[in-house]
């Protein structure tokens, strides 16, 4: 049987269509937070807004400083938590498990993404507070809650990429490694991170793009104040908390302050995407 | 040089420097090699011909035990390298791999500078000296002629080379380390007839120094470069003789149907 050929001119029409739908989509959007953000913020000056310590709406003091240190700081501290853990469960998993344990755990960790994050804010306010806040003292609500239940939470993204980036090392490395008389972990320190670095960096933005993106959990267990925090252990709040707390009753240049936010956001995201690329493309020598 | 002198130094220049006795190799059910017998003489290349599969590689990988590293491989047998059987429960793995280097089918450098390739076995052994480190990359580079080329570009990324110099620079790799002998699987399977003929030429010269056992399907290549010859069929070491003796006068029938092209 002789099959039509596929009009080859229409598939790929159709195929930019969708793809640039995609892109108009994401381009409306960005206008719209920047439209809605942009005039409050040059109205009021936006070294008020980034630099600004006070954060009293009704009055029209719109200081975003605490939230941006707030977000700064829980991500610091997500990734001091989950990338050495994520690392560290990635390479065992990979190179000294057996394959089944590691057939049988890759799943396992894949299926904490699925968890929803309220129910981690949950497990947080229920135990990891009570536990901060009568061992360490504070509030328990606070900066490190936030960090250690986000640091969890990013495990499975820094865990998976970097199982397959590391997967993706050829045999070939391994093999000439061993055939000079490394043990295992030189082999895996000296050669393998290095040429899995990469992916490794990606995964790790990807953990941080969680992170900083993360609300519910966070402002279950961060106590929202909108201070700037004194220690580990003082309440925080980050950007996004500051947007979903207030935005069911916001309106005029308060609600155009936390598109504001947004902008801010958006703005810290960016960077930092484009600093881990850059350290990548510079590690990797090439 | 005394009479005596130059009768003792040959003795120690046709000392067997490897002896394998009664090697079987198994993976699983499969019996990768049988019962095979030889004897690797020092500062002589040993080539090993055979259709594909028929276990010359895994021969060359038993003798620095990379075997170890297969899932399910089992080893009965001697191999006796430095007057001790290299499977005793003390054998120290990663100074047997300093002393017997290995050389693989496809250049695998390390994404990482030359320099950094060139001295990571000093490294990953422990020496932390630059200054010798930098005297044995310059030592090794010259020893695979590739210092000239590559002197002013150290700290460039060993994946940037042709295929040709990557072969060499993981040759230098080895020699680095101070071998005694030096397995080659194949050099030059992945290298174009000049670069082969250049290799060829290499190992030459480093037979001055050196044992050389190389795996190779070209049988002009062992014709051209070794002093012994060893044919392997389905895990066999068929014949095991003076190259040109093998080449001209093979005992055995199986031998005389692969080198003659009649088979394989």
């Amino acid at each position: 049987m002789i099959r039509p050929k596929p009009n080859d001119r229409l598939i790929r029409l159709s195929l930019l269509t969708v793809a640039l739908t995609a892109i108009t989509v994401l381009a409306v959007i960005t206008i719209f937070i920047f439209e809605q953000g942009l005039p409050v913020m040059v109205k009021y000056g936006l070294k008020n807004f980034l630099f600004g310590q006070d954060w009293y709406p009704s009055e029209k003091s719109f200081g975003l400083l605490p939230m941006i240190v707030g977000s700064l700081l829980v991500t610091l501290g997500a990734l001091l938590i989950g990338v050495p853990l994520g690392l560290a469960s990635a390479i065992f998993l990979t190179e000294f498990s057996s394959r089944r344990l590691s057939r049988l755990l890759k799943p396992v960790f894949e299926l904490l993404a699925g968890i929803p994050s309220v129910v981690y804010g949950f497990l947080g306010l229920m135990f990891l507070v009570p536990f901060i806040r009568e061992n360490l003292g504070g509030p328990g609500l606070s900066v490190l809650a936030a960090s250690i239940i986000l640091g969890i939470m990013i495990l499975p993204t820094i865990i998976s990429i970097s199982i397959d980036s590391i997967r993706a090392v050829p045999d070939s490395y391994r093999e000439g490694s061993i055939a000079l008389g490394a043990t295992k972990w030189q082999t895996v320190r000296m050669v393998v991170l290095p040429a899995a670095r990469s992916g490794l960096v990606a995964g790790i933005i990807l953990g941080m793009g969680r992170a900083i993106g993360e609300t519910m959990a966070v402002i279950m267990v961060a106590g929202n104040a909108a201070d700037l925090p004194a220690s580990w252990l003082a309440p925080v709040r980050t950007l996004t908390s500051n947007i979903a707390l207030e935005m069911a009753y916001a309106s005029g240049e308060h609600r155009q302050a936390l598109f504001a936010t947004g902008v801010v956001l958006f703005v810290i995201i960016m960077i930092l995407n484009f600093l881990a690329n850059l350290a990548a493309r510079k590690q990797s020598g090439r | 040089m005394t009479e005596e002198n130059k009768e003792m130094s040959e003795i120690i220049a046709h000392q067997n420097i490897i002896e394998v006795r009664s090697l079987s190799v198994f993976y699983g059910q499969f019996q990768a090699l049988k019962d095979v017998n030889i004897d690797i003489q020092a500062r002589k290349i040993t080539a090993l011909i055979g259709p594909s599969g028929c276990g010359k590689s895994t021969f060359l990988r038993t003798l620095n035990r990379m075997n170890d590293l297969i899932e399910g491989v089992r080893t009965e047998g001697w191999v006796i390298f430095d007057g001790k059987n290299i499977f005793d429960e003390d054998t120290d793995l990663l100074e047997l791999r300093r002393r017997i280097g290995m050389v693989f089918q496809r250049p695998n450098p390390f994404p990482l500078s030359i320099f950094d390739n060139v001295t990571y076995g000093l490294r990953v052994h422990g020496q932390t000296d630059r200054a010798l480190m930098e005297e044995r990359l310059v030592h090794s580079l010259q020893a695979v002629n590739l210092w000239d080329e590559l002197k002013d570009r150290l700290e460039a990324n060993a994946l940037c080379l042709t295929g040709e110099q990557q072969q060499r620079l993981c040759i230098a790799r080895v020699l680095a380390l101070g071998p005694e002998v030096v397995l080659m699987d194949e050099p030059c399977s992945a290298l174009d007839p000049t670069a082969t003929a250049r290799i060829e030429d290499l190992m030459y010269q480093l037979k001055q120094k050196y044992t050389i056992i190389i795996v190779t399907h070209n049988m002009q290549q062992a014709a051209r470069v070794s002093d012994f010859t060893g044919y392997f069929l389905l895990g066999e070491l068929v014949e095991f003789g003076q190259t040109g003796q093998i080449f001209t006068s093979p005992r055995d029938r199986r031998t005389e149907d692969y080198i003659t092209g009649r088979f394989g």
